[in-house]
């Protein structure tokens, strides 16, 4: 978007996905109403800067898209004719553009439904995101291309393909029958929280055009969470996002260097997003059905409520670590589980666990299984073998902040184990 | 998942002539086929970065001296017996998609039309976001 106007991008992003619900139900044509949407959404950001902002800006961006739309599949059926080929849509019926206060889908929201439709299992995990932030999120190919750090023109194949693939496969533009609902929603929740967990993408340099992926991830959140308030897991995954943002001032020190849990000013947590995140996975568990999102955002919870590691409820969180052990067979939380084991029974319990889990194919080359050990070697004051796990967890993992705290830490302790300078 | 692939000559791992010595035929349907990589990368929405380098006749040894001067040695390295002729930075959903497309690369025709199958490295690129430890 060309706009610089924080208020017009805001405006724009949040009626990007209405607008192409209208369009896309009008025309029957998902991927062609996706690329009029954005021209639309191009129009509005530099025309409404010079002109301001029309009484109705929805059904602005509905008249010009419309528009764009019909140009669009004009051009595609005089290309089919002159392929010789049948054009499968006629819209002569449709000639009239809407009015710009047609109530045309009045009370309408297809977020959902875009949201289903661009987080569809038949796409590629990195096609659903770039997708879903360009049609449901409103943001422009080159700020997604950005975001992810590559060429646009990559991003803009990325997009196109999966548009294609939509297509391809048939899928109408509609809710997804109840029986496919929940399934569906599932792949969105994971889509949304892939968004979210890119957002801890470590940035080369200071890109202020960078779109912050994991604020994105919350907007998004927060629409799913909107238009379902009775889906607990919804619920879940919103509290989850906030809980885990809040403490994202104190993540990294000045050079953007990792801090641990343990070693951040919890002062600098943000406890406007803690409260709101506490509040919706309060309402959320016992109200039902429990999934892993809500199980997460209540650990995630415990530890930002705790005013320090000594001080936090460890006997509730591996309580919860069992339960979500239960819901995902995942080695990362047996991983998180055997951490939870040393807080409460000390770290050669905690260390049996990780024992457990040595052989686990899935878990082969991680580097999450030496950095678990290595912190609980430093637990239990073995300093010698936690400096060997954390510099074997150094050269496995694939994240440069992540290298640098594991070799950070491995060195501090091998300085401490050798003979103590004289004191100054 | 970001990778680098090296396209790395050494003497160990290559047996095959020097483009030098090609016909003008081979040399053309190389080029292509390297054209062809790209746009297939792209195509898939994969490309992210391709560079062939200058050869080792135009590599450069720096190291700083005193007082942090350049102190440059100049090439061809007797000393090296591999270097460096290009890279590619893709963005793939899997390791196992960059080692299919590093095995693609591997078959660019050289003498004769005949597949290359020079050795390609795969290095994964630091871009994974970081987690709370």
């Amino acid at each position: 978007m060309a706009s610089t106007d924080p208020r017009f991008e805001d405006l724009l992003r949040e009626l990007a996905p209405q607008v192409l619900g209208v369009l896309a139900r009008r025309f029957g044509d998902f991927a062609t109403a996706e690329d009029a949407v954005q021209e639309a959404l191009l129009a509005a950001a530099t025309q409404w800067p010079a002109e301001g902002v029309p009484a109705n800006p929805r059904g602005w961006l509905i008249q010009v898209g419309y528009r764009r739309m019909i140009e669009l599949v004009r051009g595609e059926q005089a290309r089919r004719r002159r392929e010789d080929l049948v054009a499968r849509r006629d819209p002569d019926d449709r000639q009239y553009a809407p009015a710009a206060d047609e109530e045309l889908t009045a009370e309408r929201d297809d977020t959902l439904v875009l949201l289903m439709l661009c987080c569809h299992p038949a796409l590629a995990p990195a096609s659903a995101v770039a997708l879903t932030l360009r049609a449901v999120g409103g943001l422009s190919t080159a700020e997604i291309a950005r975001a992810f750090l590559v060429p646009e023109a990559t991003m803009a194949q990325r997009i196109s393909r999966a548009k294609q693939r939509i297509r391809a496969s048939g899928l109408p533009f509609r809710m997804p029958e109840p029986a496919e609902r929940a399934d569906r929603l599932t792949a969105v929740r994971q889509v949304l929280y892939l968004v979210f967990t890119e957002g801890h993408t470590s940035t080369t340099g200071p890109d202020l055009r960078r779109i912050d992926l994991a604020v994105e991830a919350i907007r998004l959140t927060r629409a799913l969470h909107t238009l379902l308030p009775d889906d607990s897991e919804s619920a879940g995954l919103l509290a989850l996002m906030l809980l885990t943002e809040a403490r994202g001032p104190a993540r990294t020190g000045p050079s953007g260097e990792l801090i641990s849990l343990a070693d951040q000013d919890r002062s600098r947590w943000d406890a406007t997003a803690i409260a709101e995140g506490v509040a919706l996975v309060t309402r959320a568990l016992p109200r039902g059905p429990i999934g892993p999102y809500q199980v997460q955002a209540a650990i995630a919870a415990l530890h930002d409520e705790a005013p320090s590691t000594q001080q936090t409820d460890w006997p509730q969180i591996l309580a919860l670590y069992q339960v979500l052990e239960r819901l995902v067979g995942s080695p990362v939380v047996a991983l998180n589980r055997a951490v939870a084991t040393a807080m409460v029974y000390g770290p050669a319990a905690g260390l049996a666990a990780l024992d457990a889990l040595a052989d686990d194919p899935r878990l082969a080359g991680h580097h999450r299984l030496p950095a678990a050990r290595a912190h609980l070697h430093e637990m239990a004051g073995d300093r010698e073998q936690a400096v060997t796990d954390f510099r074997a967890a150094a050269a496995r993992t694939s994240s440069v902040p992540e290298q640098r705290y594991l070799t950070m830490r491995a060195a501090r302790l091998a300085a401490e184990a050798s003979p103590p300078a004289p004191e100054a | 998942m970001k990778y680098m692939l090296l396209m790395q000559f050494s003497a160990a791992g290559t047996d095959f002539p020097g483009i030098d010595t090609w016909t003008p035929q081979e040399v053309q349907a190389h080029i292509a086929f390297m054209g062809e990589v790209n746009d297939k990368l792209t195509a898939a929405g994969e490309w992210v970065d391709a560079q062939g380098l200058g050869g080792p006749q135009q590599a450069r040894i720096v190291c700083a001296g005193e007082g942090g001067t350049p102190v440059v040695t100049e090439g061809p390295f007797a000393e090296t017996k591999e270097f460096l002729a290009g890279f590619w930075i893709i963005d793939c959903d899997s390791p196992q998609r960059a080692v299919e497309l590093a095995a693609y690369i591997s078959t660019a025709p050289g003498p004769g039309g005949r597949p290359l199958n020079m050795p390609i490295e795969v290095h994964p690129v630091m871009s994974a976001p970081a987690q709370e430890l």
